[in-house]
């Protein structure tokens, strides 16, 4: 196929338009994390301003807990924990029932399969006033841990769906030969799929992970004290009904966003995989 | 792609077992494997999936309620004979098809344009994934600053460059609000459906393009006549995930729009939030949650009997 000679020029065409619609908006996002407050407020706003300031993400890191930026990195910390915890949990429950579901024929499989997939698929609204009033008699609202108890229900059949898949996918002669070796099935699945699964597991662990750091809704209910809000509500406080702080929001909202974009660019091939195969398998 | 691989190897230890004479007992090692994963989601999910129905049957004055008196299917048909629940069911689905549209038609050519062979492909694709990443708070947070009526960038850099003289409210009119809730969420969602497209798309091999390209037929044609056939398996799986995202949507339109003005964005999953946590109407907002479900779960049969009849047919 020889393509013609505005074929370059197009592509590129596309490639600007691309990157003027997702890079735009960060771009501003930026600007009004270093403008000052008096330039975002004015009609229009000055964003290119003379004097940027860093303010904001000095304020952010050294501010004591109890101030507005100050109880943002307490919320960084919160969602890292919550979020990490839940990784943890759901890879560990995660790998021996997909290990289960990919290898093993037991009665009534695939309605138990079938249980997980529809918890999956239950709208939050759905179980969220039971959950509360439990939460409450356990007292366990507005902790860390109710989150992580909460956020692993919906990571682990995620998890579940995703390396069932994989591990379906991957020889049985390779933990044959291992059994035979005197492994036991649990022996074998340790030693032996999982090495080899390390990239089903890698997705599985990162798209769980921004999964849980995303959430708001859950946390929006649950929580209501600096210690245990997560980074999504305290953004959302920023905007509020009493505030418009859109440089703390701007300067937060990068911030948030730094995790999720690093993980994602670093390990692209890993998570576009995993995103393919938890939709498509 | 590994769809074939499934078959094959579920079989082998069934006539591997079968040649030894004996079924392996499996189902205690099943179990005790599973139990973790069973505890940790069915343990919290079992009992208020069951809670949440039993409080749509009956009539709840509190959520704390232990005392029930059965009011059958009352709160359904009030529900379903309210105008207003009407008016939510209809603008959730403009909200589904407008945004399920845009992310599609956009989806579909972004992922014709990720998949092309050209110097710096890379950096476009980091960029569709750095999109996609964004959390959806900082993006909903970021696009109501955009578009903010009073101190927004948007107005800002339009009356800059002269575009416009007075300022807009960007979100001010109800339907209006919908339609621009609706691109933001595709703003945030394309880059998703492009790599789920994408992924596909690479699946399919160069000699097909070639013969066709072979018999004269141009980009275009190669685009319809190739392209979108192939990718119909994918192209319905993202649809009916897309369905059901759109009917659960919620961050974007509480940080947005609180489900204004006029109620223009409350959507069936807002709706549902409002009926629960502000008017403390449990019980109706617990059947409305439950119709939702309903809906969704429908969507989930027809979702798996598409992946079943997938994994035989394509790969």
């Amino acid at each position: 196929m020889r393509p013609s000679r505005f074929y370059r020029p197009a592509m590129y065409l596309c490639g600007a338009l691309l990157a003027v619609v997702v890079l735009g908006p960060f771009a501003l996002l930026l600007l009004a994390s270093v403008s000052p407050q008096a330039g975002l407020l004015g009609k229009p706003p000055d964003l290119w301003p003379d004097s940027p300031t860093l303010d904001r993400y000095a304020a952010i890191f050294t501010q004591a807990a109890g101030g507005v930026a100050g109880d943002f990195r307490v919320a960084l910390v919160n969602s890292l924990v919550v979020a990490g915890c839940s990784v943890a949990v759901s890879l560990v429950t995660g790998v021996l029932g997909a290990y289960a579901f990919a290898r093993l024929r037991f009665p009534g499989r695939r309605l138990v399969l079938f249980v997980f997939m529809l918890t999956y698929m239950m709208p939050p609204l759905a179980l969220v006033v039971p959950m509360y009033m439990t939460g409450a008699a356990l007292g366990l609202l507005d902790t860390r841990t109710s989150l992580v108890v909460v956020y692993c229900s919906f990571t682990t059949p995620f998890v579940l769906w995703l390396l069932s898949g994989y591990f379906r996918a991957l020889p049985a002669e390779l933990e044959e030969a291992a059994r035979i070796d005197g492994c036991g099935r649990v022996g074998a699945l340790v030693r032996v799929v999982l090495p080899v699964a390390r990239p089903g597991l890698i997705s599985a662990g990162l798209l769980a992970f921004l999964m849980a750091w995303d959430e708001f809704f859950y946390s929006l209910i649950f929580t209501s004290s600096p210690a245990s809000k997560t980074v999504p509500v305290a953004l959302a406080e920023f905007t509020g009904r009493y505030s418009l702080d859109f440089g703390l929001m701007a300067a937060g909202g990068l911030l948030a966003a730094v995790p999720p974009v690093l993980i994602a660019l670093i390990f692209q091939k890993h998570i576009t995989r995993g995103l393919a195969a938890g939709a498509v398998k | 792609m590994s769809l074939t691989l499934r078959r094959p190897t579920s079989t082998a230890p069934r006539t591997a077992g079968a040649r030894r004479g004996k079924v392996e007992r499996q189902w205690p090692l099943a179990l005790a494997l599973l139990a973790p994963a069973m505890v940790v989601v069915f343990g919290v999910v079992l009992y208020p999936m069951g809670r949440t129905l039993v409080l749509s049957l009956v009539d709840a004055t509190s959520a704390l309620q232990t005392e029930f008196t059965f009011s059958g299917l009352s709160n359904y048909t009030a529900l379903l004979s309210n105008s207003e629940f009407w008016a939510t069911v209809w603008r959730t689905a403009v909200f589904t098809v407008f945004s399920t549209a845009v992310e599609l038609v956009v989806g579909l050519l972004l992922a014709q344009f990720l998949n092309q062979r050209i110097r710096g492909q890379w950096f476009f694709r980091s960029l569709v994934v750095l999109a996609w990443a964004l959390p959806t708070i900082v993006s909903a947070n970021m696009w109501r600053w955009i578009l903010h009526p009073e101190y927004g960038a948007l107005n800002g850099l339009l009356m800059h460059l002269g575009l416009l003289d007075s300022y807009k409210d960007w979100i001010g009119g109800p339907t209006q609000a919908l339609f621009v809730v609706a691109l933001v969420d595709a703003w945030k969602t394309t880059p998703l459906v492009a790599i789920l497209l994408l992924a596909s798309m690479q699946t399919i091999g160069d000699d097909v393009y070639e013969a066709a390209a072979m018999d004269g037929a141009g980009a275009v044609r190669r685009f319809l006549s190739i392209t979108i056939p192939m990718l119909k398996p994918a192209i319905a799986v993202v649809l009916v995930l897309r369905t059901i995202e759109a009917f659960k949507v919620f961050d974007i339109i509480y940080i947005m729009t609180r489900g204004g003005p006029d109620s223009g964005t409350t959507t069936i999953a807002f709706y549902t939030y409002l009926q629960a946590f502000s008017n403390q109407e449990f019980s109706l907002g617990s059947a409305a949650a439950y119709l939702t479900v309903l809906f969704i779960f429908v969507l989930s049969l027809v979702y798996l009997r598409m992946l079943r009849t997938d994994s035989g047919g394509t790969a």
